[in-house]
């Protein structure tokens, strides 16, 4: 009610000049000068070059054929802008605090529905299939996105070396549980360990993948090291870091977000511009480095490949 | 200059310290990979927080008996609509660029924007009647009944935030608890006065 009455009267109306002209004649002085900044700000992302790749170790790959043509962000944009609540909930804390991660040693346990159960050493996993860059696109629930160059490797292809039975419907996939070294896990924020989940044809396509590196280089910790799902045309919760178990199951598995809030985090989480967040209208989006916003494309703009998955279901109902 | 003249003028700049920040960190490449962001957050913050120093000046005041303290409760209400200014003016224009029909439709969709929009307006007409010829027209008591929107307008400032975060709710917890321990001063003194005063008015009315 207030909101309508409010927008109903113009504001020369209930001000009165003098009242504002003298006494606040500062506010107006500093918002032109937020303005000069913001303008200034917009400019110089514009003709700033991009940040170098640091050096680190580099991981020899092919490039694919499922790479968008989009300029991808900076490497210190993607590596100190990123959720990773195991590390803190502010963008800036992965960065900061995932030093204390040791990747290695570290294994991978493929567990449930397949015939070949296995606990994997991360190194000899790597080595068993070629390395691929994908340059994909991000898009994350908050409504900002990224393109990033991730390395790695179908999940698809690591699946059908497991030998799944007919039992496996779904794969749960979940993260490394140690306060230690992951001091988020110290508060209740979200339920540890994080685990997320995909349909098994899902987990099969071909566009998701299992990333290891970035930039052509070893992932660094606060991007989910040593090794971590991409699932491009789903919101980037669904991406699940640092993985240590792999489970294939027959029952739709829990997934940490969907435990939290179920009304705001579906199992799917396909991006969709037709279904809001109640939170944050998927319409648009921010890219980072670009100033106005962008629509969102349906499933992140690889429907093309994925709408098929979901053919015959409602994505109101599904999201 | 009366020293109350110095300290207003020390206050004053102190108070445009949130600002020279952000522009330092400006000048410093440093408002992260997501400025806009940033910066919302970031005036967001120091509008509530300037709401929460002003309503700190009465029990503060009175507990200290230093009585002058009034005096900067007006430069310091002034401030947090300042920031809100900021706070709406970045998102109106840097966040949305003048999208009104999605910015409107923010409004009236996502509950925080709308507590959060609440929040500003009721403060609008707070900073319209700080002059003292406001508080001449309307008179002191009504004036001051008017003023008692910046309770609402605070509250709603802390829902705003509460229901922007996703998960971790410390943070505005610990805002709201402020505001709770603030709020609460009141409500205890204005108990104890007409628990007191009830007694009294009978014995002597002349005095109520």
């Amino acid at each position: 009610m207030l909101i309508k009455r409010a927008s109903d009267i113009p504001s020369s109306e209930i001000t009165p000049k003098q009242t504002y002209q003298n006494r606040r004649q500062f506010i107006l002085t500093a918002a032109a000068g937020a303005g000069l900044v913001a303008g200034g700000w917009a400019l110089k992302k514009l003709t700033e070059p991009e940040d170098e790749v640091a050096a680190g170790a580099k991981l020899p790959h092919s490039k694919s054929a499922f790479s968008t043509t989009e300029t991808p962000n900076s490497l210190r944009d993607i590596t100190h802008y990123n959720n990773f609540y195991e590390f803190g909930t502010d963008k800036e804390d992965p960065a900061a605090n995932a030093g204390t991660l040791r990747t290695r040693p570290w294994t991978v346990a493929v567990e449930g529905h397949v015939k070949k159960p296995k606990v994997y050493d991360i190194d000899a996993l790597i080595k068993m299939f070629p390395l691929e860059e994908r340059i994909y696109r991000l898009r994350c629930v908050e409504a900002w996105s990224m393109v990033i160059p991730w390395l790695g490797f179908p999940l698809g292809e690591f699946i059908k070396t497991l030998e799944p039975t007919s039992k496996a419907k779904f794969v749960q996939l979940v993260t490394l549980y140690d306060p230690a070294q992951m001091p988020g896990q110290k508060s209740g924020v979200l339920d540890w360990p994080y685990v997320e989940g995909l349909r098994l044809d899902e987990a099969l396509h071909p566009l998701t993948i299992l990333a290891v590196g970035l930039y052509g280089e070893v992932l660094p910790n606060q991007n989910g090291a040593p090794i971590r799902l991409v699932v491009p045309w789903k919101y980037g919760f669904k991406s699940i870091k640092s993985v240590v178990k792999i489970r294939f199951v027959e029952q739709m598995p829990e997934t940490t977000w969907n435990k939290m809030q179920p009304s705001e985090y579906g199992f799917y989480s396909n991006v969709n511009p037709n279904v809001d967040h109640p939170r944050w209208s998927q319409a648009t989006e921010r890219r980072i480095g670009e100033f106005r916003r962008r629509p969102t494309l349906m499933f992140n703009g690889y429907g093309d490949q994925v709408a098929g998955l979901y053919t015959g279901m409602d994505l109101r109902v599904n999201y | 200059m009366k020293p109350i003249s110095w300290l207003k003028l020390a206050v004053f700049l102190a108070s445009l310290g949130p600002l020279a920040r952000l522009l330092w960190r400006y000048r410093q490449n440093d408002l992260t990979a997501n400025p806009i962001e940033f910066i919302t957050h970031s005036t967001g913050l120091t509008a509530l927080i300037f709401l929460l120093i002003t309503l700190g000046i009465t029990p503060l005041r009175r507990i200290s008996r230093q009585y002058w303290l009034i005096q900067l409760r007006r430069l310091l209400g002034l401030f947090a609509f300042f920031y809100a200014c900021l706070h709406l003016a970045t998102y109106v224009v840097l966040d949305h660029y003048f999208d009104w029909d999605r910015i409107v439709a923010d409004v009236y969709k996502r509950p925080y924007i709308t507590a959060g929009f609440t929040a500003f307006v009721l403060l609008v007409p707070l900073a319209i009647t700080s002059t003292g010829g406001w508080v001449r027209r309307l008179g002191g008591k009504r004036w001051q009944a008017l003023h008692r929107l910046i309770y609402v307008s605070t509250a709603l400032a802390v829902v705003h935030f509460w229901w922007l975060v996703k998960a971790d709710i410390r943070e505005p917890a610990a805002y709201g608890t402020v505001l709770a321990v603030l709020l609460g001063y009141r409500i205890v003194r204005w108990l104890l006065a007409r628990a007191q005063q009830a007694p009294q008015a009978a014995a002597q009315p002349e005095q109520g």
